[in-house]
């Protein structure tokens, strides 16, 4: 079924052809896109991860028909081919295999999992594909494996705990507690954080450290061990249903109770939304408080969300969403969809965001995309974020040096 | 450690070890009475909870007090209770005479099937579920803070120990229980209505699931995950007690809580691994759990469950063979790339599946813990080749190596045991595997995995690095059906159908099936190397549950009493995924649905129904046809 030419592809050639030379004559006549389409391939959780995915594809979705009703990029319209990457690396692999080989996409892009993060980058490493990373955290992607054909678009776990840090610093708590899922994802963030921590307050100690399994943390238990080592500071790592039981354990215990807490992303509405009136007062996280942003641009995006899909955005619709306008315009900058092309547009572009500008720095090629540092709060029933500044990611970022000493080539 | 903090911590754990005994007495139960290890458990725990995250709401609307709650509690547990009921009308009584491995992939498609409709009805965000009226303080114990809510599940743990006990030892419907927990053909032969005590018990088991969930909302946030994350605890619970066993589970349970609730102060980083150590050592020791008694059917001739007679190749059959050979040759010409990456998966699960098959099927070794060799062996060859600097040649030949090591050691305990408890303790050493890959970052990369595990730049082509693969996976496949049809594959056999009479003819059972589990890691090991080279990384989802249970469906689609089967096996269930996934997301629903269906209409298996035509067939869908190669 795929000996020679489909049609797709020769139509598609031609037309490519056709808005190359076309350049020059300022399509403005071509309001709404046409040819054939350029293609993206978005692996994700669809099933299993469908709390972050499915406001995140919702958000493409949403920009997909914005985007070719002003034009597409080059002329064509931009089509997103969406795939459930099982949340197996093997699974999220072949399923990349079949985009780039049957479906002709230009790059991929997703993933949610650090583990199908990494694979994917790898994939795409052997391939000679770019790969997008919209979601994975891990610091590895960019730093120790990271390859030339992958980008990644949210602030990494280092960047996220950075950001913390310097918001807790100036309190001078010595004596930390960590509790974290025993994972990559949990292990590296307690590592940054006590790195940091350690370089900013002098006197730092952890008097102890939990690694719950993660989606099966004993609540009481850790709660206990934590109490019993008497900390002044709590630095949290865990997230979703791990989350839920630790904060109820928490609050009827009184673990919260004159002790500073730091959290990582429980902020989210992905994550705070199930805490509800649960949600504990005053602990420092990064998030996104969608509802209090004035901006303009990003005022319009909420709205459009709301008014299309009937629901509140999540922090995954936020990415989505930028994701799909940075595609365009990278595309737009490219001037084709050229692997090679494409690398060297991207590396070091600048792009406006919903957020403000966020620039691919050339040298990790992850984005100076920024996170929301705030306390939070319970208004009514439900959780919220109070106090809050946008952090820009350029501030966060490893230094130059820490990088290539990292990325070895 | 002052000893407040002492009291504090066993109360926590005492909390959790009662949630635990109320869903293990439910499992346990069901097994002693159906002899169904019952996968679905876990789902109707996490339908308890969803239910009465929607029922218990409704019931505090009304007036919001402690009755109230306690009665949307009941509520949502009666109504998984009919649900169980159900199940058991609609699935499992038309199972009970399938092999045991078909009664467990069945509960297994249910899981599914349930984790998909849950998405649907309730969707994918997590929900909190209320606090209990009147419990929502602390109580002070010992100048610490303790949850009423806590104090109240201890309670409750006791009552339903007290109220199991009542109902086991004062009413028929207990005795029944009991009865056939000891021999249900006995049960059967003094003229008990069978059909009635199936689904009283199944409903009764659901029951206690669900109950189990409901009163897990006010603690942890209901989320679609859950089914998973308690239906292995639950299992140790149970295999620890002893199968069939209230009393142990309830030992167990207590154990466990303790366990975990200590545990944790000395080994953070391990947790994962504790409780399946435990079982290990329980089952290396107490073959039979704590309280466990064998099987009175032990003893009794049954027919097994496998290859009952080796057909050699007809003419036909070679016809078909060197058919399929010159197909999967000319892959590569015609095929693309990606026909090339599913071609290669599949011969490399054929690989595995027909290892397995050679467990279950010659030497009656039911492995649910499969994927441990592929993962030993995908891992040999990751680290090898990635940390250990080795070339792509040795890592590939250390690979089996390796693996076949761990399975000696492993299969050294698992082939003294018998049945379930075999299963079961194959299932332990897998999730130890399991969990040091995930947790021991250092080495394994954690559940990040390592990357970067490419062929040597001879083979980088996919095209070649098909044919390489092709070479391997036939080779061994070769290799292993030679063993079946040698003396020694006569001999697993009877060691397979009567060990006694094995032994008396001079066959040294633990031995052989010591051999066969080594032989048979080997090459799954193999296969394994093969995979990750083809994949590119390595990761501890290669040798989780999912992994293994992806084998048994191969082994069982292909069809359990064949020689061949587990290829044809291989090739039908990767392209039902493959065909699946991209259209769907509820691509587990029919995954589950199929797996259903296959047990109900093709109890032999695609090799075993095209036999039974008369013909050998390759099977319909597939990008990779290798139907019936030898």
């Amino acid at each position: 079924m795929t000996k020679g030419f489909t049609r797709r592809t020769v139509v598609g050639g031609i037309s490519a052809a056709a808005a190359g030379a076309g350049l020059g004559f300022a399509p403005a006549s071509a309001q709404t896109a046409s040819g054939a389409p350029i293609r993206i391939g978005e692996i994700n959780s669809y099933s299993r991860m469908a709390a972050f995915a499915l406001p995140y594809r919702n958000a493409i979705q949403m920009a997909q028909e914005e985007i070719n009703a002003k034009g597409g990029a080059l002329g064509r319209p931009l089509e997103f081919v969406f795939r459930d990457d099982g949340s197996t690396p093997g699974d999220a692999v072949r399923v990349a295999e079949e985009l780039v080989t049957r479906e002709n996409v230009s790059f991929i892009a997703g993933t949610f999992l650090s583990n199908v993060g990494l694979a994917v980058s790898d994939f795409a490493n052997q391939r000679k594909i770019m790969f997008m990373a919209t979601e994975p955290l891990t610091d590895a992607l960019t730093m120790a494996q990271g390859n030339r054909y992958t980008y990644r678009l949210r602030p990494s776990t280092f960047m996220q705990t950075k950001m913390l840090v310097e918001a807790v610093k100036a309190r001078g708590i010595k004596r930390w507690a960590i509790v974290a899922p025993n994972y990559e994802y949990g292990q590296s963030a307690a590592a940054n954080f006590k790195k940091l921590m350690a370089e900013a307050t002098p006197g730092f100690e952890v008097v102890t450290e939990q690694f719950p399994a993660l989606g099966r943390i004993d609540a009481g238990a850790t709660v206990g061990a934590l109490a019993q080592s008497r900390p002044d500071g709590i630095f949290n790592v865990t997230f979703g249903a791990d989350l839920t039981q630790f904060v109820r354990e928490g609050n009827t215990r009184g673990l919260f109770e004159r002790r500073t807490v730091v959290s990582l992303l429980t902020g989210e509405p992905e994550y705070m939304i199930p805490l509800g009136e649960e949600t504990p007062e005053g602990w420092i996280v990064t998030g996104y408080p969608w509802e209090q942003i004035t901006d303009p641009a990003h005022v319009a995006f909420v709205n459009a969300y709301r008014a299309k899909f009937n629901d509140t955005p999540r922090l995954g619709s936020f990415l989505g969403y930028v994701f799909a306008y940075m595609s365009r315009d990278l595309i737009a900058k490219a001037g084709s969809v050229e692997t090679e092309a494409l690398l060297k547009a991207f590396d070091d572009m600048r792009f406006e965001t919903i957020s403000g500008p966020v620039t691919m720095r050339g040298i990790d090629k992850q984005a100076t995309m920024g996170a929301w540092v705030g306390e939070t709060t319970l208004k009514g029933k439900a959780g919220a974020m109070k106090n809050w500044r946008f952090e820009d990611g350029a501030k966060y970022m490893f230094s130059e040096a820490e990088v290539r000493a990292a990325r070895k080539g | 450690m002052d000893l407040s903090f002492i009291v504090i911590q066993s109360l926590s754990g005492l909390a959790s070890a009662s949630s635990l005994f109320i869903i293990a007495s439910g499992l346990t139960i069901v097994f002693g009475v159906t002899r169904i290890v019952n996968f679905a458990h876990g789902s109707l725990y996490m339908l308890g909870a969803y239910l009465a995250v929607t029922i218990v709401p409704m019931m505090l609307e009304v007036d919001r007090s402690l009755p109230m709650f306690l009665l949307g509690v009941l509520v949502s547990a009666l109504i998984v209770g009919v649900i169980g009921a159900g199940m058991e009308i609609l699935l499992l009584r038309r199972i009970y005479k399938a092999p045991e491995l078909f009664q467990l992939l069945a509960t297994f498609g249910v899981v599914l099937i349930v984790q998909d409709l849950v998405i649907k009805v309730w969707g994918a965000v997590e929900i909190p579920g209320p606090r209990a009226p009147s419990l929502r303080h602390g109580v002070f114990i010992m100048g610490e803070r303790f949850p009423a809510y806590e104090l109240f599940l201890i309670g409750a743990g006791l009552v339903v120990l007290a109220g199991l006990w009542l109902l086991m030892q004062r009413t028929r419907f207990g005795v029944l229980i009991r009865a056939a927990t000891q021999d249900r053909e006995m049960v059967g032969a003094l003229g008990v209505n069978q059909a009635w005590l199936f689904t009283g018990t199944l409903f009764l088991g659901a029951f206690l699931a669900g109950l189990g969930g409901a009163l897990q909302i006010p603690r942890v946030a209901i989320n679609t995950q859950m089914d998973i994350s308690i239906i292995t605890e639950v299992f140790v619970v149970t295999v620890i007690g002893g199968m069939g066993s209230v009393p142990g589970a309830f030992i167990a349970a207590l154990i466990i809580g303790q366990l975990q609730a200590f545990g944790i102060l000395i080994f953070p980083k391990i947790t994962l691994v504790l409780v399946f150590l435990l079982m290990a050592v329980v089952l290396v020791i107490k073959p039979w759990g704590l309280f466990g008694r064998p099987d009175a059917a032990a003893g009794r001739a049954i027919l097994p469950e496998g290859i009952l007679s080796l057909k050699r190749f007809g003419k036909g059959d070679n016809v078909v063979a060197a058919v399929a050979i010159a197909v999967l040759l000319a892959l590569p010409i015609f095929g693309d790339n990606y026909m090339v990456k599913v071609g290669i998966e599949v011969l490399v699960l054929a690989l595995a599946a027909f290892s397995l098959q050679f467990l279950i099927g010659v030497g009656g070794i039911v492995s649910f813990g499969h994927a441990a060799y592929f993962g030993l062996g995908a891992y040999a060859a990751g680290l090898l080749a990635t940390k250990g600097g080795l070339a792509m040649e040795p890592a590939l030949i250390l690979s089996p190596l390796i693996a076949g090591a761990f399975a000696a050691l492993f299969g050294y305990f698992i082939v003294r045991l018998s049945g379930i408890y075999l299963a079961m303790l194959t299932l332990a050493f897998a999730q130890i595997t399991y969990a040091v890959c995930f947790q021991w970052v250092e080495v394994t990369g954690g559940d990040n995995g390592v990357v970067g595990v490419w062929p040597s730049s001879w083979a980088s082509s996919r095209q070649v690095y098909f044919y390489l693969v092709l070479a391997f996976t036939l080779s061994a496949i070769i290799a292993l059906r030679h063993a079946i049809y040698a003396p020694f594959g006569y001999g697993l056999r009877a060691a397979r159908d009567s060990a006694v009479r094995a032994d008396a003819i001079g066959i040294d059972v633990a031995r052989i099936r010591w051999f066969a589990f080594t032989l048979s890691g080997a090459a799954a090991g193999l296969a394994g190397g093969l995979y990750s080279f083809s994949k590119g990384s390595i990761d501890p989802t290669m040798i989780s549950i999912p992994m293994s249970v992806d084998f048994l469906v191969m082994v069982l689609l292909g069809g359990i009493q064949t020689v061949i089967g587990p290829v044809a096996g291989a090739a039908a269930f990767h392209s039902i995924k493959d065909f699946f996934m991209p259209l769907t997301d509820f691509w587990r629903l029919f995954l589950g649905l199929s797996i259903i269906a296959m047990v109900l209409v093709f109890p032999r298996g695609i090799a075993g129904a095209a036999s039974l035509l008369g013909r050998r067939n390759t099977p319909a869908p597939g990008p990779a046809p290798v139907g019936s190669s030898p």
